[in-house]
């Protein structure tokens, strides 16, 4: 029999080579992609159309596509989550009304992005009659972003604490007056976090847009809300998979692949300091 | 402006019923066509050919055969992870290992996806010297990698939950600070921690890219871990594009969305179940 003492040895051991373990992938994972990208990237690359059937040239179509999604995205679940968040922290009283709204919210969370790719293609796409367009992409992510929007800012508005609120009671102050005076302005930098995050998402889906939005084969930028785009995660899975020439379509898209995760990567690295200061620094 | 406000909050409710509405009204026809029980048992999945035949057990099969694959690796990982970052941990190696945690869940799967085609699978296909590496070995992993920050932060904030007076008890009581951890904590956070699981599994279950590039997509019913399989996420991705709206096919592919929401449905009540149970205990 080990005694108990070497026991605890063993397993806190084990637990710090599975630490170790994911570390060190997580590492390599992110060096492999970025040393065979950095290769391929130059300023042609970043700034060009894609030339002689996605052989040559560069991506700029696709990462202007992926902004205008993500950006959209955003715009749209912005307004509607912080609202909201708003409504279910201040307002909602405890009936089955809000509890169906927060177990709409949990499911919307965990609903699999290609069942939002066929909710966009049936609704936006054919009934509204958007087609395969910029629009019908960026209302469809939106949708997928929704619930971060609100989990993040419901968390921030949450957080405030109760005194600065009875404070701007005291002063005679409205209820709709404290929220927007006092409680938003102290919630911000918690729904910036989200915010973010909700950009970096929407940047880096790629099934909700394969029916809705994206294409292959365009080589002009889009000029309306209604032309289909390129988009970065869209580029890189139809170069490995549609392509003709498997080693210069690789080639892009290891450096498409770079570009993807340097503009997610970066968000989310931004919104984690964010939060991270914000822990530590309360400001109360 | 409460009702404003209100009106609003409501969306996500009408969103979601929106959704479930599409995807019955544009797959219930396939049930007329083909009959329930074909549907779900018929044991073929091919939609062009003729007669086509539209049974979609080997696509079950294949979904369940790499979230299974994907379990097996995350899980033990996962909790592995969660206890090491909530009670082992030295605060600075914490303070590296969430964020590490974070940044692994913000990889888009497409980029697991590319990983899996260009270094894991050729990787795959020298080492158990197999025709291609595009496999649900290889599918297992890349969605067992995705299913960890999942499975280690909900875990985490569990054991992190539990009040701080049960552990000093044990101690108290002469137990070592890992029988305190086995005995005490994982059972006081053992809802949080299923919760975890079953979340994890259902992002493994609904995850479209990474399966469709790096699984082979055989609609076979596949009997070990080294040869291709299919998923039901993938078949939809795969197939969309080439169907006529309103035809049959294109009426079974929303019929499996329909599936793929349900299953989300059942694991998120679920989950939610045990989550609530987790907050009455400590309250």
């Amino acid at each position: 029999m080990i005694s108990r003492i070497a026991q605890e040895r063993m397993w806190f051991a084990t637990f710090r080579i599975a630490a170790l373990t994911v570390l060190l992938f997580l590492f390599a994972f992110l060096l492999i992609l970025s040393l065979k990208g950095a290769r391929v990237i130059n300023w042609e690359f970043l700034t060009q159309s894609p030339r002689e059937g996605m052989t040559e040239g560069g991506i700029f179509p696709a990462i202007l596509g992926t902004l205008y999604l993500s950006l959209g995205a955003v715009l749209l679940a912005f307004p509607v989550g912080v609202m909201t968040a708003i409504y279910l922290t201040f307002y909602a009283p405890r009936n089955p009304l809000t509890q169906a709204i927060r177990v709409s919210i949990s499911n919307l969370a965990g609903t699999p992005s290609i069942v939002f790719g066929l909710f966009g293609l049936a609704l936006f796409v054919k009934t509204f009659g958007f087609g395969v367009s910029i629009l019908s992409g960026v209302l469809t992510l939106g949708l997928l972003v929704l619930p971060i929007v609100i989990r993040a800012s419901e968390e921030a508005l949450r957080a405030v604490p109760q005194e600065f609120i009875e404070a701007s009671y005291a002063l005679g102050a409205t209820k709709l007056q404290t929220i927007r005076s006092v409680v938003l302005p102290a919630a911000s930098g918690g729904i910036l976090t989200g915010v973010i995050l909700s950009l970096a998402r929407a940047a880096g889906e790629t099934a909700p847009i394969l029916f809705t939005a994206a294409s292959f084969y365009t080589t002009e930028l889009p000029k309306s809300p209604f032309d289909e785009t390129l988009a970065l995660p869209f580029h890189i899975f139809a170069l490995m998979t549609e392509g003709t020439a498997p080693e210069a379509h690789t080639r892009i898209a290891f450096g498409a692949t770079l570009v993807l995760l340097a503009l997610v990567l970066s968000l989310n690295l931004v919104a984690i300091i964010q939060r991270y200061r914000l822990q530590r620094g309360k400001r109360w | 402006m409460e009702w404003a406000l209100g009106l609003v909050a409501l969306s996500c409710v009408i969103a979601l019923a929106c959704i479930l509405l599409f995807l019955f009204k544009e797959g219930e026809g396939i049930i007329g066509i083909v009959g329930l029980g074909d549907f779900f048992f018929g044991k073929s999945w091919s939609p062009t050919s003729e007669p086509p035949s539209f049974g979609i057990l080997p696509l079950i099969w294949g979904s369940l055969m790499v979230t299974a694959g994907a379990l097996a690796f995350s899980i033990p990982m996962g909790l592995a992870l969660a206890i090491y970052i909530a009670e082992v941990a030295p605060t600075k190696v914490r303070d590296l290992l969430k964020p590490a945690v974070e940044i692994l869940a913000g990889i888009p799967s497409v980029v697991f996806g590319f990983f899996g085609m260009v270094i894991s699978g050729p990787l795959l296909q020298i080492l158990f010297d197999i025709p291609t590496g595009l496999c649900a070995l290889n599918a297992s992993f890349l969605l067992g990698l995705m299913a960890l920050p999942t499975i280690v932060s909900i875990s985490e904030d569990a054991l992190s939950a539990i009040p701080r007076t049960f552990e000093e008890a044990s101690l108290a009581l002469g137990a070592t600070h890992w029988q305190t951890i086995r005995h005490v904590l994982l059972p006081a956070a053992s809802s949080g921690i299923i919760c975890s699981f079953i979340l994890g599994m259902g992002r493994a279950i609904g995850e479209t890219m990474t399966v469709l590039m790096v699984a082979g997509n055989a609609p076979i019913f596949a009997t070990s871990y080294l040869e291709p399989i299919r998923t039901l996420t993938a078949t939809i991705a795969l197939e969309m594009g080439e169907t006529v709206k309103g035809s049959p096919h294109y009426r079974a592919l929303f019929a499996i969305g329909a599936v793929l929401f349900l299953m989300n449905l059942f694991f998120n009540v679920v989950a939610e179940r045990m989550r609530e149970g987790f907050k009455e205990r400590f309250r």
